[in-house]
């Protein structure tokens, strides 16, 4: 129910109506608006209910278990919120001088650095303000480096099919052209064909690494060496850097170009729509392409790099700097962490992973990779249980949220049939990941004895199946007045 | 054992294939692929007249799990798009075979030999399933 679906002609809420408005008497009778807008006329009792009952039907981190694969869904410590919410950080407007605001600008740049500290980067800017900007801004400084030397023939980025679906995306808006190339059995890239792919047409080649089937790519020197002979430059998809942080570097690994989902590794809250951040990490031959702004320490006064300052950049990413909000709360909390702190991050984050899937491979079910140990998630696929039982994951996952979980993420990767990515994350306890593997099994013994149970999934929730074809096929957004 | 009828050709990439009477040919994706993707709710096909290289993208099908690309099984040029299954994505579930998506003028019409008879695409669709 929709709060305008609550509405009463008449009906108003004073108590929040501002004291003493100042009239707008000023304005243009032209301008003035004839009739009144279109609002939902309801009580302050009424919005109060509609709102705390809508929060009561959310499933989130902060009720449940989300182990939704590639996405990294783990605790926000609450006080990364308290802190970034301090009114010298709230209060600070955009355009007030630097030197009235460098406690903010230091700590701006104190995350920079902890950032090219724990991936081995040359050179940080925090200006992209999601993952999908970061990429963005990585593929256009590798376009940007071969434009500047007038290597202009270098037209193709290499992706292999283990990748983020948003890989092709921005390396076809960058404007190039996308060649894929095939994992092998093991998930790893297929090295052969990676060197038939090469050539000088080649600007770069885009990896996630652990890579999205949950595995560290173990060619990864390898991969690099053939990319780099061939003078295409490589990019890391930082999307799973949560299995690898403190303990591998990117930047050790050779990788000129990464950007971090700090909305992922550096639990700043996400998956109701951002905001996120994408920081930009790059190495030293792509420094003088980095989007502004991004802050410099002139002798121990901290200010906003601008276009004079970086005449190559690839230009101004936001207006002031970045998503701040989000960027002070990923601060914090690598402030709390401190670099043993991030080892233990990726430390637990597999140790977890690597727990869950003894415990579902003991209980019995089939892991696609069983001879790869997890990075800090791995992929179950159920298509044995759909030939034997008409069961498919889509049916298993809707009976999980029945037992309180969150699903994990189903059909993704594209390259497993009938899968669930699951990534527990190291903010879990065992006593949790014990729950889910007991769920999982319960799950199972419904899907063999009662299919119709399953497949007929949720049944607790507010919303049972929801017809997710007719709803792409006849999207509906916006409401109207019946 | 999905349905793979064996009048038609068929691509690695899960398209089939139809030699008609005049030497055109029309194009789909076949049982299997719209088994794997699921309900479809999405179908863009290329614009007629369009010159199109062997394993070009091309179209694209979208369902409720994924989008995914149609690529050209042969050289040529397209003569026409199914504006049919495009307002009704569905039809390629209920039938995949009937819904053909696009048609094309092969550029050389001995192309259509290295294209796969249904034997040798059963075998590829079982490979697949390791």
């Amino acid at each position: 129910m929709l709060i305008f679906e609550h509405a009463h002609p008449g009906r108003r809420a004073h108590a929040q109506a501002p004291y003493n408005a100042p009239a707008a008497d000023d304005l243009p009778a032209d301008m003035l608006r004839q009739t009144p807008p279109l609002l939902p006329e309801t009580s302050e009792l009424d919005v109060v209910r509609h709102y705390t009952g809508l929060s009561q039907k959310n499933f989130s981190i902060d009720t449940q278990f989300y182990p939704l694969g590639s996405c990294t869904m783990k605790y926000n410590p609450r006080a990364c919120n308290s802190l970034a919410m301090l009114p010298q950080f709230l209060g600070r407007h955009p355009l007030a001088d630097e030197s009235t605001g460098q406690g903010f600008l230091v700590s701006m740049y104190e995350l920079q650095e902890m950032l090219k500290e724990v991936t081995g980067m040359a050179g940080v800017s925090m200006a992209p303000m999601a993952g999908a900007h970061g990429e963005f801004a990585g593929v256009a400084m590798i376009r940007a480096y071969h434009d500047a030397r007038g290597d202009t023939a270098r037209r193709e980025i290499i992706v292999p099919d283990a990748a983020h679906g948003t890989n092709p995306a921005t390396a076809t808006m960058c404007g190039y052209v996308v060649k894929e190339i095939p994992t092998d059995r093991q998930g790893n890239v297929d090295l052969e064909a990676l060197k038939a792919a090469v050539g000088p047409q080649t600007a770069g080649l885009m990896l996630t690494n652990p890579s999205t089937l949950g595995v560290f790519e173990k060619t990864i020197v390898e991969i690099q060496k053939i990319v780099h002979a061939a003078g295409g430059l490589s990019y890391y998809d930082g999307a799973n850097l949560n299995a690898i942080l403190g303990r591998v570097r990117p930047g050790d690994m050779g990788f000129d170009v990464i950007h971090m989902n700090l909305h992922k590794t550096f639990s700043t809250p996400h998956g109701g729509g951002g905001p996120g951040a994408g920081p930009v990490g790059v190495s030293e031959r792509l420094i003088p392409f980095l989007p502004i702004p991004y802050v410099i320490n002139e002798r121990d006064f901290y200010r906003w790099a601008v276009e004079a300052d970086v005449p190559q950049s690839i230009g101004r990413m936001s207006a002031f700097g970045g998503n701040m909000g989000v960027l002070l709360r990923a601060y914090v909390y690598a402030r709390m962490l401190g670099g043993r702190g991030m080892q233990r991050v990726a430390e637990f984050a597999a140790l977890n992973a690597n727990y869950l899937a003894v415990e579902l491979k003991t209980a019995g079910f089939e892991l696609a990779f069983p001879e790869r140990r997890a990075s800090h998630e791995f992929i179950v696929t159920l298509k044995k249980l759909k030939d034997e039982t008409g069961i498919s994951a889509m049916d298993f996952a809707k009976r999980l949220l029945d037992y309180g979980f969150h699903a994990p993420t189903t059909y993704f990767p594209m390259l497993v049939p009938e899968c669930l990515l699951i990534e527990p994350t190291e903010t879990e306890s065992k006593e949790t990941l014990d729950a889910f593997v007991q769920a999982m099994i319960a799950v199972k013994r419904e899907a063999e004895s009662q299919p119709d149970l399953v497949k007929t999934a949720p049944h607790k929730l507010p919303s049972r199946r929801l017809d997710d074809v007719k709803a792409a096929r006849e999207l509906d957004l916006v409401w109207k007045a019946a | 054992m999905s349905n793979i009828p064996t009048n038609l050709k068929y691509t690695k990439s899960h398209e089939w294939v139809r030699l008609e009477t005049d030497g055109s040919v029309a194009v789909g994706i076949t049982q299997h692929a719209q088994d794997l993707l699921g309900d479809m709710v999405f179908v863009e096909n290329p614009v007629v007249g369009r010159q199109l290289a062997a394993g070009e993208e091309c179209a694209v099908v979208e369902s409720v799990k994924a989008a995914s690309d149609v690529y050209a099984p042969v050289a040529g040029e397209v003569l026409a798009a199914n504006a049919d299954v495009e307002a009704s994505p569905e039809s390629i579930n209920q039938d995949a075979y009937a819904a053909w998506m696009f048609t094309l003028k092969p550029a050389n019409a001995d192309d259509l030999d290295g294209l796969m008879d249904a034997a040798t695409y059963a075998a590829h669709v079982e490979s697949e399933a390791h």
